[in-house]
C-alpha cells in the first residue's frame, strides 16, 4: 500500500514570498510524525496544504496514492484527514457537543442514528460521554480540544494532523487526550511546542526551519533537575 | 407549577399564534384580562427573577407611551400642561399597547425565556424556515459570545494601559481601531470555521437531523393555544 501522505519538492508561497520551499516527505501508515520549529516557521501552513486549505505553487501532494491539485481531489481525500486546528472555537460550530461530533459522520454519509451512535461511542473512549448534551461555548478549554478531537476520530481518519494539541488543556484532560491518541491505530503528524508531548507522542521528527525541513531525532536523556513547585500550606500553618 | 411541552417547534408555534392573537386586541378589558392571564401562567411556570427583572425594561419602555401619546392622540382633552392637551383616548391607547407588549413579552419569555438560543436552529428549519437564514441565526449566537469576549479582552488590554475614555479624538479612533480589529478578526474566524467545516467533508448542505413526530398531547396543546388565541380575538372584536 502506497503511504498515506507524501510530498514532493512543494512550494507555498504568500504574498508572493516563499512560506515552504522544496518540501519533501513521506508519512508511513503507522508513523507519528513530529513536527517541530520556531513560531512563524510555516508549520501550520504545511498542515494546511496537505489538507488542501492551501495550494501548492510547484511541486506534488499525493493523498493516500492519488496525486492531489484540484478542490474535488482534496474533498475525496478529507474524510479520511482528521486535521484538528489550533483554535477549538474555529473547529466547534454547533450548538451542542453530539451535534458537534456527528457534523463529520453526517457529511460522509452516515444516518443520523449512526451518527450519533458513533458520537457517544467516540465521546466514551476519550471519557467525556457526559459532556454530550452540553453547550459547546460554556465548556473550558481543555474539554472544547477533547470535544475537537472526537469530532475528528468519529469520521474514522486514517491519519491525523494535529496543530498544538494541547494548547490550553490541564492536566487532567491532557491525560485523556494523551491515552486516545496512543490508542489511535493510524499516522500521525503533530505540531506542537510541548516537548514533553512530543517526546511521548511521535516516533520520528522533523524540523521545519526557514521554509525548508531538515530531519531530526527525538532523544531522551536525564537532566539534573530542579524546579519550583507550588503546593498548598497544611491547615493552621 | 405547570410544565410547558419540551419541542421547540411547539413552544415557537405556540408563542407565535399567542403573540399574533394579543398584537390584534383593540379593547382594554380584554388586553387587561390576557396581561392578567399572562401574568399568572409567568408566576406558575415559575420564571426566575432575571426574567422579571428584564420585564422591568420593557416597563420603563412603556412609560415612553403615556408620556406621549396623550399629547399626540386627537381627542377629549382630560389634561392641560401650558398650550398642551392630553386626551383620553391617548390614555386609553397608551394603556391597551403598554397590556398588548407586557403580555406579549411574558408570553415569549414563559415558552422560549429559558431556551438556549443555540436549540432554536432545529426547530426553526423543521418549520421549514429558508435554510441560509438559519444558519445565519445558529452561527451568529454560536459565535456572539466568542466575538464579544475578544472585544471584552482587548477592552481590558486598553484599560490596562490606562485608556480611559472621554469625548476626544483619541477615544474616537482608538475605539475606531478596535472595532476594526474585531470586524477584520471575525472575518478571519469565519474563514477558519469554514475551512474547518471543509475538513470535516461540509459540501455546503447541512446535515440537519429529521425531527421527531409531534406526539397526541403535543397538538392538543397547540390546538389548545389557538382556541385562546380565537376567543380572545371574538372577546376583543363582538
Amino acid at each position: 500500500m502506497s503511504d498515506p501522505i507524501s510530498l514532493s519538492d512543494v512550494t507555498v508561497e504568500r504574498d508572493g514570498a516563499a512560506v515552504l520551499r522544496d518540501i519533501s516527505f513521506a508519512l508511513g501508515a503507522s508513523e507519528r510524525l513530529a513536527i517541530v520549529g520556531p513560531n512563524g516557521a510555516g508549520k501550520t501552513t504545511l498542515l494546511r496544504t496537505i489538507a488542501g486549505l492551501e495550494r501548492a505553487k510547484a511541486g506534488r501532494v499525493t493523498l493516500f496514492g492519488k496525486d492531489c491539485g484540484s478542490e474535488a481531489d482534496f474533498r475525496m481525500a478529507r474524510p479520511r484527514i482528521g486535521f484538528l486546528f489550533q483554535d477549538s472555537d474555529d473547529q466547534l460550530f454547533c450548538p451542542t457537543v453530539a451535534e458537534d461530533v456527528a457534523f463529520g459522520p453526517l457529511n460522509t454519509g452516515c444516518t443520523s442514528e449512526e451518527a450519533f451512535a458513533r458520537a457517544s461511542e467516540v465521546l466514551g473512549t476519550l471519557g467525556i460521554d457526559h459532556l454530550g448534551d452540553r453547550i459547546i461555548h460554556k465548556l473550558s478549554g481543555g474539554e472544547k480540544r477533547l470535544v475537537c478531537l472526537a469530532g475528528l476520530l468519529a469520521m474514522r481518519p486514517d491519519v491525523l494532523l494535529l496543530d498544538e494539541p494541547t494548547n490550553g488543556v490541564d492536566t487532567e484532560n491532557g491525560a485523556r487526550l494523551r491515552d486516545r491518541l496512543r490508542a489511535f491505530g493510524g499516522a500521525m503528524i503533530l505540531v506542537s511546542h510541548d516537548d514533553g508531548f512530543v517526546a511521548d507522542m511521535a516516533n520520528r521528527a522533523l524540523v521545519l526551519e526557514g521554509g525548508g525541513l531538515r530531519a531530526a531525532e527525538i532523544h531522551e536523556h536525564p537532566h539534573m533537575h530542579s524546579h519550583a513547585h507550588v503546593h498548598t500550606l497544611p491547615e493552621g500553618a | 407549577m405547570i410544565a410547558l411541552p419540551g419541542d421547540m417547534r411547539v413552544r415557537l408555534v405556540t408563542a407565535l399564534i399567542l403573540v399574533v392573537a394579543i398584537s390584534q386586541l383593540q379593547t382594554i378589558p380584554v388586553a387587561a384580562t390576557v396581561l392578567a392571564a399572562a401574568v399568572t401562567v409567568a408566576v406558575m411556570s415559575g420564571i426566575g427573577g432575571k426574567a422579571w427583572l428584564r420585564m422591568l425594561h420593557v416597563e420603563t419602555f412603556m412609560i415612553l407611551l403615556f408620556v406621549t401619546l396623550p399629547f399626540t392622540v386627537p381627542g377629549r382633552a382630560v389634561l392641560t400642561i401650558g398650550p398642551f392637551d392630553a386626551s383620553a383616548e391617548g390614555f386609553t391607547r397608551a394603556a391597551v399597547i403598554a397590556c398588548k407588549v407586557s403580555a406579549s413579552v411574558l408570553t415569549i419569555v414563559v415558552f422560549l425565556g429559558s431556551v438556549e438560543a443555540m436549540r432554536l436552529g432545529a426547530a426553526l428549519h423543521s418549520l421549514r424556515v429558508p435554510e441560509p437564514i438559519v444558519r445565519l441565526f445558529v452561527l451568529t449566537v454560536r459565535y456572539l459570545s466568542v466575538i464579544g469576549g475578544e472585544a471584552r479582552r482587548l477592552q481590558e488590554a486598553m484599560r490596562a494601559r490606562a485608556f480611559r475614555p472621554g469625548s476626544n479624538r483619541h477615544t474616537w479612533r482608538s475605539y475606531g481601531n478596535l472595532v476594526g480589529m474585531l470586524l477584520v478578526r471575525a472575518l478571519d474566524r469565519a474563514q477558519r470555521v469554514e475551512e474547518a467545516m471543509l475538513c470535516r467533508g461540509f459540501s455546503g448542505r447541512f446535515p440537519w437531523q429529521k425531527p421527531p413526530r409531534l406526539s397526541r398531547s403535543e397538538m392538543g396543546f397547540m390546538a389548545l393555544a389557538t382556541t385562546a388565541a380565537v376567543l380572545i380575538t371574538a372577546a376583543d372584536r363582538l
